[in-house]
């Protein structure tokens, strides 16, 4: 028996691939661009979307009967900024020093418009344990991207992964930087980080040319 | 039976509901937590503190530990032996001198009002060490942070911490390699305590020269390194007047 039927699945892969809310949605740019320059912060920006948006997909979807339209975006405004300041309080009480580091993206949770996007498009239509899975789908579609940018911008502009320097020390000279190797600062700009999406995103289309835009 | 959400009265009505359901859960969450929470700032302040005058658990170059939460009480009575407040140019002791608000303190006391200006004394070793809490502002956000001094007024460490400089950038002023710099500069030029400035181009990358007051810079967070710099540098204005008493030259 399998765990989940091919639909169910299906929203948890597709958005992974050929539904991804950054490459083909292009959604939640903003910060992608603005937490990427190390790993870790884009490894704890993913989780934390994670919780937020599998969470507020179940809620609003258990609330979709019952939410007047006319207010509805006012109510999905609640329920994300509710679930993240819980969580920001949870967090500062038994995991502080987590909670320090998330404390800068807290605000771009709440601002990001795959959460506001997925709420619209799926949560208002669909069941809560449907809600949950696309929540989890777009997601890990999404931080999957933060991680890929992450990965490259902070191996390519600072020489370490997740703090470690994997190059080389740039100050003595050792490993790659004893034969001449520089670490990229422009890779620490935010602009590169929409270089990197674009380049992520022209790899995907050409790969699979049915991702094209007709004219 | 079915609904009608359309109607004025009952989108009235959901709304206030909903205000007074989601108003109470975070209220109970936040009423739940403050204790905890508290403590937590607490500890963190005791922490950063003894992090200053090197007392942590950094086990390589590149690691910043703390004391453990549950050890951090203990070791901060053993190691900080005066708690002082400075207030109107006297000095007074204050058993928790480190729970005073060092941003509104120096929001006062920078527009020249009185302000309570903490003050720590620890001693590792038998090495006396001046703990003086700073506040400032980077790019984005606040900065803070604590600087030891020794009575020569050469920096013996510092911690610093910052509330929303840019990952990757204005955030290393927290890394090690960034803090360390500051040990063994002077706050001092000549006869002036003109404080260390976070030079770009100081083309002195391992920090080898100690007599300049510059420590180089970080790439790409000009900003938050000029904050840095001017934070210590006021900072060293407001507790002038006390260091000139426990200055040996």
């Amino acid at each position: 028996m399998r765990l989940l039927s091919k639909k169910d699945s299906g929203l948890i892969l597709d958005p992974l691939a050929d539904n991804n809310p950054i490459t083909i949605q292009v959604l939640g740019i903003c910060s992608a661009l603005a937490i990427t320059a190390e790993l870790k912060a884009s490894i704890v920006m993913a989780v934390s979307v994670m919780f937020v948006l599998a969470m507020g997909n179940v809620v609003i979807s258990l609330m979709r009967n019952i939410i007047p339209s006319k207010i509805r975006i006012i109510v999905q405004l609640v329920v994300v900024a509710a679930l993240v300041i819980i969580v920001d309080q949870v967090l500062k009480a038994f995991a502080y020093e987590l909670s320090k580091t998330l404390s800068v993206f807290v605000g771009l949770i709440i601002t990001n418009c795959i959460i506001m996007g997925r709420f619209e498009a799926f949560a208002l239509a669909n069941g809560p344990w449907r809600s949950f899975l696309d929540g989890i789908g777009n997601a890990a579609g999404y931080g999957l991207i933060l991680i890929i940018i992450g990965f490259f911008r902070e191996l390519l502009g600072s020489g370490t992964l997740l703090g470690f320097k994997v190059l080389g020390d740039p100050i003595t000279k050792t490993g790659l930087y004893a034969i001449g190797y520089e670490n990229n600062g422009f890779m620490l700009l935010s602009p590169m980080a929409l270089i990197v999406v674009g380049i992520i995103i022209w790899v995907q289309r050409s790969r699979n040319p049915a991702l094209v835009e007709e004219n | 039976m079915a609904v009608n959400t359309d109607k004025n009265l009952y989108t009235v009505v959901f709304a206030a509901i909903m205000v007074v359901v989601v108003g109470s859960v975070l209220a109970l969450t936040a009423s739940g937590l403050s204790d905890k929470i508290k403590e937590n700032q607490r500890f963190e302040k005791q922490q950063n503190i003894l992090y200053a005058m090197g007392v942590n658990e950094n086990v390589d170059e590149g690691s910043v530990n703390f004391i453990p939460a549950d050890k951090v009480e203990a070791e901060f009575t053993k190691y900080i032996k005066e708690q002082l407040v400075i207030e109107d140019g006297k000095v007074l002791k204050d058993e928790n001198a480190y729970l005073i608000d060092v941003k509104k303190q120096t929001t006062l006391a920078r527009k020249g009002e009185k302000a309570k200006l903490p003050l720590f004394i620890g001693d590792k070793d038998g090495k006396k060490f001046y703990i003086i809490p700073m506040y400032g502002k980077g790019l984005w956000d606040a900065i803070w942070g604590f600087i030891a001094l020794d009575d020569k007024m050469v920096v013996q460490g510092v911690y610093f911490d910052h509330k929303g400089e840019t990952p990757g950038l204005g955030a290393n002023i927290k890394q090690r390699y960034f803090m360390d710099d500051f040990t063994g500069e002077s706050i001092m030029s000549g006869t002036k305590y003109s404080g260390i400035s976070v030079a770009k181009g100081n083309n002195d990358p391992i920090n080898a020269r100690k007599d300049d007051n510059k420590v180089d810079a970080l790439a790409g967070a000009t900003i938050t390194g000029n904050g840095v710099s001017a934070m210590i540098s006021e900072t060293m204005k407001f507790y002038e007047d006390y260091l000139k008493t426990i200055r040996v030259n």
